[in-house]
């Protein structure tokens, strides 16, 4: 760790063709995690989040017992989850023990996955903490176009996506087709925890998912101002994460984790502040006799 | 304005096993009037809107809305023609949501991508919305710290922007104050008597909106009576629907009910009929 703050040395090591490739695939997911967040955070999904990324893992598991490429299968069992966890944690008040209940038996699955392919072991812990290193340029193509997808198909459902989010009764009622949005956004949400386990880990998805969003959240009122707040914050996180962690070689997961910590703990003081102000403008206003009136 | 009505109901029926919400329902809603539904929970009030925002199918019959059939989510209206009130804390707002953004969806949340052109136009409509029910000192605060009158406001504002031929009220003055009861059914009356909107009004309370109420639907355990309320807020109309001995006492322009406490005075608010 005392070459944390050895610029030499990662000056030198940014010029790296594979450090270069680490960045960009690290930047993309900071667009994509950070677009989605906002929605995550309204719909109370970080524990799906959490979910949807330890199926990846199983999906990876067997993707490695079948022989098949890791990132593949990482990606079709992060969608199968979070579709699944769509479609059966339909109700609120069941959605947290199904969510459990899936997850429980998804991890012990891919556990019996793994030692069931004993040979590359050491693989479990790449998936579990991150690997975003060993991105090659063709894991790069396949992040750009898979980021591309989400952004695009997100740009198109946002609005009937966001009002049903928020609003979910009225949406209901205006027409918003939510059977439809509901498992869009399912799939989106797979596709970003399938590039987020490649760079920070199954374990730490969520910090790039869900802490800059809820960061956002704490910052600002307004929806689109969140979302462009949260991607800020995610790219911050996570090209940080990586860059202070080349001097020392340590693992990326702690610095992105702790970079997006910190944010949420500023956020948080901020949001304390804006809040007593707004109480204390109200009182002012409603002392002064500024009661709304109608016309 | 058309004589066409807006809402319309013929020999409608909703069945589910062996239990009839109602059955033989006739209801004509004209353009410009004010229905309201009453009736205790579980009579089929709030079944009645789903039946009208296409949400849920009649067992038998037909239900009209502003010339469209209403039928499977799909063949539903339009959502232009309509604007829908639901009742105060029916949704727990997130932090980065403030009354504007509500109002914004309520015109053109429903339309898909990101809505980057006409945002003029759109800012507009949506500021008069909200000038409109006297919220802009608090709309761009977030929801989820206004009270619930300043929510119930906003509501109106995002069921109004759209200028939809008919509104649908789902106990919208529940849990508010007297004050912002009166406020509230004043803002959804100006829209009927000014655009001429159809409003349907389900409530447990009349007597915030009495002076407005041109027709009334009573729906009790499959049986109902509609007319107007002179008509339909009698004992001896109200005695037949409960099928018990009910007083209806008027005292200073107010309606109250006496009875059987349990079947005719509720305070429980109901669950919204819709799940996300």
């Amino acid at each position: 760790m005392e070459d944390l703050f050895n610029f030499e040395l990662t000056l030198r090591l940014l010029g790296l063709d594979f450090v270069r490739n680490a960045l960009l695939a690290a930047a993309v997911l900071g667009v994509v995690a950070g677009a989605l967040g906002p929605l995550i955070v309204m719909r109370r999904m970080a524990f799906a989040v959490h979910g949807t990324a330890e199926l990846a893992f199983t999906g990876a598991a067997a993707a490695l017992l079948l022989g098949v490429s890791v990132e593949f299968g990482a990606l079709a069992g992060a969608v199968v989850a979070a579709l699944l966890l769509a479609l059966l944690g339909g109700r609120e008040s069941e959605r947290d023990s199904v969510i459990g209940a899936v997850l429980a038996f998804g991890l012990g699955i891919g556990v019996l996955l793994l030692w069931l392919h004993p040979g590359r072991a050491q693989n479990k812990f790449g998936l579990l903490v991150g690997q975003v290193v060993t991105v090659d340029s063709a894991n790069l193509v396949v992040f750009v176009v898979a980021g591309a997808v989400v952004l695009g198909v997100l740009a198109v459902v946002y609005r009937p996506l966001l009002f049903a989010s928020v609003d979910p009764v009225v949406a209901a009622a205006r027409g918003v087709p939510i059977g439809l949005v509901t498992p869009v956004f399912a799939v989106l949400l797979g596709i970003a925890t399938a590039l987020g386990v490649q760079t920070v880990g199954v374990l730490l998805v969520i910090a790039l998912l869900v802490t800059p969003a809820a960061a956002a959240c704490r910052v600002t009122s307004s929806p689109v101002l969140a979302t462009v707040l949260s991607v800020i914050f995610a790219e911050v996180a996570v090209l940080g994460g990586i860059v202070l962690s080349l001097a020392p070689g340590a693992p990326v997961s702690a610095f992105v984790t702790s970079i997006a910590f910190a944010i949420y703990l500023v956020s948080r003081v901020i949001e304390h502040r804006r809040l007593a102000a707004t109480r204390t403008s109200r009182r002012l206003s409603q002392a002064k006799g500024v009661a709304a009136t109608p016309r | 304005m058309t004589t066409e009505p807006a809402i319309q109901l013929r020999d409608a029926s909703l069945t589910f096993g062996s239990r009839t919400l109602w059955s033989g329902l006739n209801l004509d809603v004209a353009r410009g009037e004010f229905l309201a539904v009453l009736g205790p929970n579980g009579s089929g009030k709030s079944t009645l809107f789903s039946v009208l925002l296409g949400q849920q199918r009649l067992s038998s019959g037909t239900a009209r809305v502003a010339v469209r059939e209403a039928r499977g989510v799909r063949g539903g209206l339009a959502p232009r023609e309509l604007g829908y009130v639901p009742q105060q804390g029916a949704v727990e707002f997130p932090h980065a949501l403030r009354g504007v953004d509500l109002v914004s969806l309520g015109l053109d949340g429903h339309r898909w991508g990101m809505g980057l052109r006409g945002t003029a136009e759109r800012r507009r409509r949506v500021a008069d919305a909200i000038d409109a029910v006297g919220a802009g000192p608090f709309a761009r605060r977030p929801l989820s710290l206004l009270s619930g009158g300043e929510q119930q406001r906003l509501r109106v504002a995002q069921a109004l922007v759209g200028e939809p031929d008919v509104l649908l009220c789902d106990e919208p003055l529940l849990s508010l104050d007297h004050a912002n009861q009166q406020a509230v059914s004043e803002l959804i009356e100006r829209r009927r008597r000014e655009a001429g909107t159809a409003v349907l009004f389900v409530t447990h309370e009349i007597n915030p909106i009495l002076s407005y109420v041109n027709k009334m639907l009573y729906l009790v355990d499959g049986r109902f009576s509609i007319g107007s309320t002179d008509e339909v807020m009698t004992s001896a109309t109200l005695s037949t629907l409960y099928r018990t001995n009910v007083d209806v006492v008027r005292i200073g322009g107010q309606i109250h009910v006496t009875g059987p406490h349990s079947a005719v005075c509720e305070d429980d608010p109901h669950h919204p009929h819709l799940q996300a």
